[in-house]
C-alpha cells in the first residue's frame, strides 16, 4: 500500500501502481487530461513508465468552461 | 475586394468574435450559445478533474476541439508560477501552443498584474508558446508585450465581468495604431454596441463571456454579438464619415421651392 495525494485529497493505492493504472482506476484513461507528478508534467508516453510511491503528489486536470 | 482574414499566430479564424465558456447554466446552453455566436475559437480554463463523480459531464463532450479552437487561459492565476504551471499542463493536454495568458493582480478589480504578465510572456515565448496576452490599456506596455513576442494584445475595456464597456477609447485606439499583431478587446464589454464600437475603432476582434452568459437569454444575446461584431468590422472597413461640428444638409439646396 502507498498513500498519495491526488488532486489535494489523500488516498491509498496499492504499491507499484503506474500513472496509467491510476487513470484506469478512475476511468480517466480515455479522457483529455494532463498530469502533474510531484510538480513535473508527465508526458502521455510515460504514463505506463511512471510508478507511484508513498507521499507522491498527483494532479489530474482537464479543460472546463472559463472566460 | 481583398479577403478579410483574421489570423492569430498560425491560426486562421472565420469569426472575429471569440467567446468564453464560463458562467453558463450548463454545457447545453454553452454549446448553443457558442453556435449562435458563430465563434470558432472559445476560451477554456484548466482545473482539477472531479475524481469522485465519474458521471459528471465534461465540456469537451459538448464542444468538439476538432471544429472549435480551444484557447486555454490562466483565469484565476495571480502569479507567474501559477500561470506557467497552468499553461504547460494545457499544452500537454491539448497538444497546441496557442494560449491566453492572464495574471491577475487584485481579487476585487481583477485587473492584470502587468509586472508578472510581462515576465511570464517572455518565458512562454521562449518555451515556444504562442501567447495572447490580457493586459491593461496602457499603450506603452502593450507595445512592450508585442516586442517580447506576444501573438496578440488583449487590452481590457473595463474590469472582467463588469460590463462597463469602454472607459478609455483613446488608449485602445493608440494600442491599435501601434500594434502589428492583432488587438482583441478582452474584458468589460457589456452590450453588443460596445463590441461594435471596438470593431469600429479598428480592433481585430473581441472576446466576450459575461455579456452573453449573464444575459436573460444568452443564446439570443450570442446572436446579437455575432451581428454586432460583423457590423462593426464592416463599418471599419468601409471607413466612417468625417465628424463635423456644424450641420450639413442631406438634401440638395438647388431647386428648393
Amino acid at each position: 500500500m502507498a498513500k498519495i495525494q491526488l488532486n489535494g485529497k489523500k488516498i491509498s493505492i496499492r504499491s507499484n501502481l503506474s500513472i496509467l493504472d491510476l487513470l484506469k482506476k478512475y476511468k480517466l484513461h480515455d479522457r483529455k487530461v494532463a498530469i502533474e507528478h510531484n510538480g513535473s508534467i508527465v508526458a502521455k508516453s510515460n504514463y505506463n513508465k511512471k510508478f507511484l510511491k508513498n507521499k507522491d503528489r498527483v494532479e489530474i486536470v482537464h479543460f472546463i468552461g472559463g472566460g | 475586394m481583398k479577403k478579410d482574414i483574421f489570423k492569430i499566430a498560425n491560426t486562421k479564424l472565420r469569426s472575429r468574435l471569440i467567446v468564453g465558456t464560463g458562467k453558463y447554466k450548463n454545457f447545453v446552453e454553452t454549446a448553443k450559445a457558442v453556435q449562435a455566436s458563430g465563434a470558432d475559437m472559445v476560451t477554456v480554463a484548466v482545473r482539477r478533474i472531479n475524481i469522485t463523480d465519474k458521471k459528471k459531464p465534461i465540456l469537451t463532450d459538448f464542444l468538439n476541439p476538432k471544429k472549435i479552437t480551444l484557447l486555454p487561459n490562466t483565469a484565476g492565476c495571480f502569479s507567474s508560477f501559477e500561470a506557467l504551471r497552468t499553461l504547460r499542463l494545457a499544452r500537454e493536454m491539448g497538444g497546441w501552443k496557442l494560449v491566453k495568458l492572464e495574471v491577475l493582480g487584485d481579487k476585487k478589480t481583477l485587473l492584470p498584474n502587468m509586472i508578472e504578465t510581462v515576465k511570464t510572456t517572455k518565458i512562454l515565448v521562449k518555451e515556444g508558446f504562442e501567447v495572447m496576452v490580457y493586459c491593461t490599456d496602457d499603450p506603452l506596455l502593450a507595445k512592450k508585450l508585442e516586442d517580447y513576442g506576444a501573438s496578440a494584445i488583449m487590452p481590457l475595456a473595463s474590469p472582467i465581468g463588469s460590463g462597463l464597456g469602454f472607459q478609455n477609447k483613446m488608449n485602445i485606439t493608440l494600442i491599435i495604431k501601434n500594434a502589428k499583431v492583432p488587438v482583441i478587446v478582452d474584458a468589460g464589454i457589456g452590450a453588443p454596441s460596445d463590441a461594435t464600437l471596438a470593431m469600429e475603432l479598428g480592433c481585430d476582434g473581441v472576446l466576450i463571456n459575461s455579456a452573453i452568459a449573464k444575459a436573460n437569454k444568452p443564446i439570443l444575446m450570442a446572436k446579437a454579438f455575432k451581428d454586432a461584431v460583423i457590423s462593426g468590422r464592416n463599418a471599419f472597413l468601409a471607413g466612417r464619415m468625417k465628424k463635423n461640428y456644424f450641420g450639413s444638409p442631406s438634401s440638395p439646396i438647388k431647386g428648393l421651392i
